[in-house]
């Protein structure tokens, strides 16, 4: 009997936000069939779009996260782009008075692009251990490195791709902001900056209760270069000889345009 | 208006690069010179990659080159003979450049190269040119209004070289090593800096080979048709930098500003105009040396891995 009233307690409790979150979910054209399906889920969330496109006016977007709880608990979330390698190289000073390039180190599966974001600072939310184990926040990244370095002084290297990556909006060590509504819905803005390296990304959504993630879940995000910007790319790097050659004769014949038009002036 | 560059996959302003494009463009047709020199600076330092900045840029030259030689094909001021033979140079000396530049990029000291070789050559050149011109202001002061006049023919171990050539035209009869010579030097800057090479080629071809002026600025537009189209298509299939989008939206901005440069250029005396041009050529030189000396706010660099 009494876990009977528990449950119905809980069922009541969950009305509000089952309708909450019916109605964000109808409003973005989607079933509602899907939001039952999800009903027993204790984390539900997805973007507005799921491709970004860049094309030739491409100046940066923002895409929408958007998602219910069952219960309240904190959110956090992490949108990793594709893994590559990057040299990170420190100046030296050359006899005295020039500054070049000196010792590199490659770091392995480095993710082009990482952001957090939670509705609370990361410190508050989880131990150091739970953001370790699902590496969240740049801190916690696991980077293979190799290079003529030392391994003491792999760590300078490693804080300084970070840095640079963030000096170009590609990281984002501090969280975000994610917002809270009636503790059982949340939403945020995820922002790619113009520079956005192209590739699949992948928004993970954690629920952590307790300092414990207790749900999880992943959407893909594609972007990738559409329309004329993508066929300029594929054909520079796929046919680049064609590519060159054409290159010339455009110049060519808009010189030649340029000559003769100046000409009869 | 943003415009995303393909190739430099960035996010640029339309109305800057054009503002640019027009600004030198304007330059170039006061001054006479190609602008090479002045736009690959600038294209960096608006956050292009160096790489891809040289790249577009000699194919950007490709269009200027060819809009100004034909005014001077017209006037017959082109010598074929003399520009073919510093092309086989200029081939030679590109493709030479593309390599090294390939070479040094995998090193990670591509940007010192070129920022070695700017601070080098302007360096040389701004000065050689300010003070000559200086020289020319004071003498036409005193003599009223006869311009400098340059030395003879000088015979030294140069005119001892063999595969002696007569080219008509420059009214020479000199040995091919030496146009062959600076064809080679002038085509390696070209791939290394960006540049159709104009600025270092007009000297040596006065001074060093002693062909009369009025066929040096031809001929060189002449042959740096040929070596930036080179540079462009090897750096296409080498590194794959040359971005047409930004080429361009350059081009067409440079075309308008050269013909209004030159207009106003004809207002104005020669050696006005060339000490204007040593003291621009010695500020970038100046900036890009002082960059290079100054201690950096940031001591590390980022570059994406795998490409060798």
């Amino acid at each position: 009997m009494r876990t009977m009233t528990a449950s119905f307690a809980r069922l009541a409790r969950l009305v509000p936000a089952l309708v909450l979150a019916c109605g964000v979910l109808l409003t973005l054209a989607h079933a509602p069939a899907q939001a039952q399906e999800h009903e027993r889920q204790p984390l539900v969330a997805d973007l507005s779009r799921h491709l970004v496109a860049i094309t030739t006016g491409f100046a940066g977007t923002d895409v929408l996260l958007f998602g219910a709880t069952d219960e309240p608990g904190d959110v956090v979330l992490v949108v990793r782009g594709p893994n590559r390698d990057e040299v990170v190289r420190r100046k030296v000073r050359l006899g005295g008075v020039i500054w070049a390039n000196g010792p590199a180190v490659t770091l392995h599966d480095v993710p082009a692009f990482y952001r957090v974001a939670a509705n609370r600072p990361l410190e508050e939310i989880m131990s150091p251990a739970a953001r370790e184990r699902h590496q969240i926040g740049a801190d916690t990244l696991n980077l293979r490195m190799s290079g003529d370095v030392a391994p003491e002084d792999r760590a300078e290297f490693r804080e300084a791709l970070v840095r640079l990556k963030e000096s170009r909006d590609l990281y984002t060590v501090g969280p975000g902001d994610v917002n809270m509504l009636a503790n059982r819905l949340f939403r945020t803005e995820l922002h790619f900056p113009a520079n956005v390296p192209t590739g699949t990304y992948m928004v993970e959504v954690y629920l952590v209760r307790d300092g414990e993630v207790v749900s999880a879940e992943i959407t893909p995000l594609i972007i990738s270069k559409v329309g004329i910007g993508a066929d300029i790319f594929q054909f520079a790097h796929e046919q680049s000889a064609l590519y060159g050659i054409a290159a010339i004769i455009i110049a060519v014949f808009a010189g030649w345009l340029a000559g003769v038009a100046f000409r009869k002036k | 208006m943003q415009i995303y560059l393909p190739i430099a996959e960035m996010s640029v302003n339309v109305f800057l690069i054009l503002g640019m494009g027009g600004a030198i463009g304007f330059l170039s047709g006061l001054f006479g010179v190609g602008g090479g020199f002045l736009m690959t600076p600038l294209l960096i330092f608006i956050g292009v990659p160096p790489a891809v900045a040289v790249g577009t840029e000699a194919n950007q030259i490709v269009a200027s080159s060819v809009s100004g030689v034909l005014a001077h094909w017209r006037r017959g001021n082109v010598d074929i003979k003399m520009g073919v033979v510093l092309l086989i140079g200029g081939l030679i000396g590109s493709f030479l450049g593309v390599i090294l530049f390939k070479f040094l990029r995998s090193l990670g000291q591509i940007d010192l190269a070129i920022s070695l070789s700017y601070v080098f050559f302007l360096g040389i050149i701004g000065s050689l040119m300010f003070l000559e011109s200086l020289n020319a202001i004071f003498k036409s002061r005193r003599s009223g209004g006869v311009p400098a006049k340059r030395g003879g023919h000088r015979h030294s171990w140069i005119h001892g070289l063999p595969f002696k050539m007569r080219f008509r035209k420059s009214k020479l009869y000199i040995s091919a090593i030496l146009p062959l010579a600076v064809g080679v030097i002038v085509g390696v800057l070209a791939a290394i800096m960006g540049v159709g090479g104009g600025f270092v080629m007009v000297p040596a071809m006065i001074y060093l080979l002693g062909m009369p002026t009025q066929v040096v600025v031809g001929t060189s537009l002449f042959q740096i048709i040929f070596v930036t189209a080179n540079t462009t298509f090897l750096q296409a299939t080498m590194n794959q930098t040359v971005d047409v989008v930004l080429a361009l939206l350059l081009l067409v901005a440079a075309v308008i500003g050269a013909q209004i440069g030159a207009k106003f250029g004809a207002k104005l005396k020669a050696e006005q105009l060339r000490i204007l041009l040593a003291i621009m050529v010695l500020g970038v030189c100046a900036k890009l040396g002082f960059d290079m000396m100054s201690t950096p706010t940031e001591f590390f660099t980022m570059g994406i891995g795998g490409q060798h």
